[in-house]
């Protein structure tokens, strides 16, 4: 099972799209590898740097409709390349969120109104995001700041995650 | 209790429910192409399990980047090709037959009412224009639906969309489904199906339903979907003529793939287009649209009429129509891209490639190409390109590029004026 804890990348804007988390340039790349370099290449996001913002990060928080557009799992792909496996947002496009989960990587929804608090009160600062799957239990620590949350999670949605994702899971049961 | 479409056709089509709202359904064909695929082949392979569920029922196409452009692509094109061989998938469509795939399947007759459809691709919910519940996925979707025939969907709630009224002159689907994404909003109908109906939809010919059904996605619905009627007929009739006895057998066929009376929806929503106008997006998201006479100032360098969504026959038709005896603008580029080699011939035979060219538009061969900017038409940095396309995002045919998204009547009236307007088909109607 990947790892779901780190520290957090806060991405303030709603419906960021496939095209900004990987951009079409890059779809003649047949490794997933080789997509990591170019995560956010052109995101729309005042502020963001992206050989600044990524490196060490291991958690996405953002806002609603994250991942829309394009089916492309390059975008998941680009993600798992920098280590980053859990996304948490308000909400997600539906492609996106399901090959996050095939993937065995895990795609949290969170209500508006936690996400603005997480926004508040940790972004622009050192944050660690500490999962613990069982319990559907985030940790999230900013300096001297430390609170739990709880998140849902299907019982078919960890079993994508348990079994490392889909063709795993499809492969044992049909 | 009644049924959506999208429902009648999850329970024809189940063969497990894993957990609460998760179907598992058996799926009628895969499509692939070269850019989702091959990923999938190298991991079957990878896992030992390079099989085909069934190579009657997978369809495959080379269609983002043709002919290839580097070797990159020409090694994506080969693993889609070897691949078909192998496994003797006898739909492979290859250089001199390939077009785009939401164009190309539809027209080999693939798609029927009914059926369970998935590919690589977000815009699969064109299908739905034949009455399938048809949708994108992601690579790991696509590999399993390969070698199992099988893909698992959360059960679907539907959106009713009743398209009232008539269309005024030189307003077409493509306005019609930029004003229903401008009304829903891109996260509208995120894990939804949309149910397009209504007397508009009833008089819209098969590509016009395709050109709707395309941009579903672009309100985040999993499919779009209209009623097989007897225009869905009329189109499939040769691909089906030795299945039924006539074509009254075939309608009552398709009409178990109509709706229940008292189905539910999760919403119903009425959409007059008597007073639509033109539109235009503005912005980065497609659900930022504008009458064009709002934008009209705006000032383009290159015009693209092509894409899944408005490289049909009927559009090249429309965009002649306006082009016919005009040159473009002597500061813009106009590029044309029929979508199939079929519909390449037919404008051919119509004329229609003789009054591109005297206009002044380059034609390319079918390819996805420039809609998502991988070739034959990116866009420099600050350049601003008047598109027929489905998708505005920032990028997205050329990092720093502005994409403005219409109808190919509006686009062949930009390429003239050399910026936004309307075309002399729109025709205000009195109030």
């Amino acid at each position: 099972m990947k790892s779901f804890s780190g520290k957090a990348l806060f991405l303030d804007r709603a419906d960021i799209n496939t095209d900004e988390i990987i951009a079409a340039r890059y779809l003649t790349e047949i490794s997933k590898v080789a997509l990591g370099a170019h995560l956010f290449e052109d995101i729309t996001l005042d502020g963001f740097d992206m050989s600044r913002d990524i490196p060490g990060k291991n958690v996405i928080i953002s806002r609603a409709n994250f991942g829309c557009g394009s089916s492309r799992e390059h975008a998941p792909w680009a993600l798992e390349a920098n280590a980053i496996n859990l996304v948490i947002a308000e909400s997600f496009a539906r492609i996106f969120r399901q090959n996050m989960f095939n993937c065995g990587m895990l795609a949290v929804e969170l209500p508006v109104s936690t996400i603005d608090h997480l926004f508040q009160s940790h972004a622009n600062q050192e944050t660690i995001v500490t999962t613990h799957l069982e319990k559907q239990l985030l940790i999230i620590e900013t300096g001297q700041i430390k609170e739990e949350i709880n998140f849902p999670l299907s019982d078919f949605d960890r079993a994508l995650v348990e079994a490392g994702g889909w063709v795993e899971y499809a492969d044992s049961h049909y | 209790m009644g049924k959506t479409v999208a429902e009648k056709i999850f329970d024809s089509h189940r063969i497990d429910n894993p957990a609460d709202n998760i179907h598992v359904l058996r799926l009628d064909a895969v499509f692939c192409h070269e850019i989702t695929t091959p990923v999938a082949i190298n991991d079957l392979i990878a896992r030992g399990k390079d099989r085909v569920f069934d190579s009657r029922k997978i369809k495959a196409v080379i269609d983002h980047v043709t002919p290839a452009k580097d070797s990159k692509t020409a090694n994506q094109g080969k693993i889609l090709r070897d691949w078909a061989r192998r496994h003797r998938i006898h739909d492979f469509f290859d250089i001199g037959r390939n077009g785009i795939c939401h164009v190309l399947f539809p027209e080999k007759g693939f798609v029927r009412p009914g059926h369970t459809i998935i590919m690589g691709d977000s815009h699969t919910c064109t299908h739905g224009a034949f009455g399938a519940f048809a949708a994108g996925v992601g690579t790991t979707d696509l590999e399993v639906g390969i070698f199992k025939g099988i893909c698992a969907f959360h059960y679907p709630q539907t959106i009713r969309i009743d398209i009232t009224g008539t269309l005024p002159a030189g307003v077409f689907a493509k306005d019609v489904i930029l004003s229903i994404i401008g009304r829903l909003g891109v996260n509208g109908a995120t894990n939804k199906i949309v149910e397009f109906s209504g007397p508009v939809v009833t008089a819209m010919s098969m590509d016009a339903r395709m050109t709707l059904c395309n941009m579903a996605v672009e309100a985040g619905a999993t499919s779009g979907l209209c009623y097989p009627d007897q225009t869905t007929l009329e189109y499939l009739w040769p691909f089906i003529q030795d299945e039924y006895a006539n074509k009254s057998t075939a309608l009552e066929a398709f009409k178990k793939f109509w709706p229940d009376a008292d189905a539910t929806y999760e919403a119903e929503i009425e959409h007059d287009v008597s007073q639509l106008e033109p539109l235009v997006t503005h912005g980065f998201k497609p659900d930022q649209v504008r009458p064009v006479k709002e934008m009209n100032a705006t000032e383009i360098d290159q015009i693209y009429i092509g894409s899944c969504t408005n490289g049909r026959i009927e559009d090249l038709r429309i965009a002649a129509q306006v082009l016919k005896g005009h040159k473009i603008s002597d500061h813009v580029r106009g590029i044309v891209s029929p979508a199939t080699p079929k519909i390449f011939q037919q404008a051919l035979d119509e004329g229609l490639m003789s009054i591109f060219m005297d206009a002044g538009f380059c034609v390319t061969n079918p390819t996805c190409g420039a809609c998502l900017g991988m070739s034959t038409g990116v866009l420099a940095e600050g350049e601003v390109c008047a598109s027929t396309t489905n998708r505005n995002f920032s990028g997205r045919m050329g990092k720093g590029g502005m994409i403005h998204l219409m109808s190919p009547a509006t686009a062949a009236a930009s390429a003239i004026s050399g910026h936004i307007t309307n075309s002399p088909l729109f025709k205000r109607k009195k109030k």
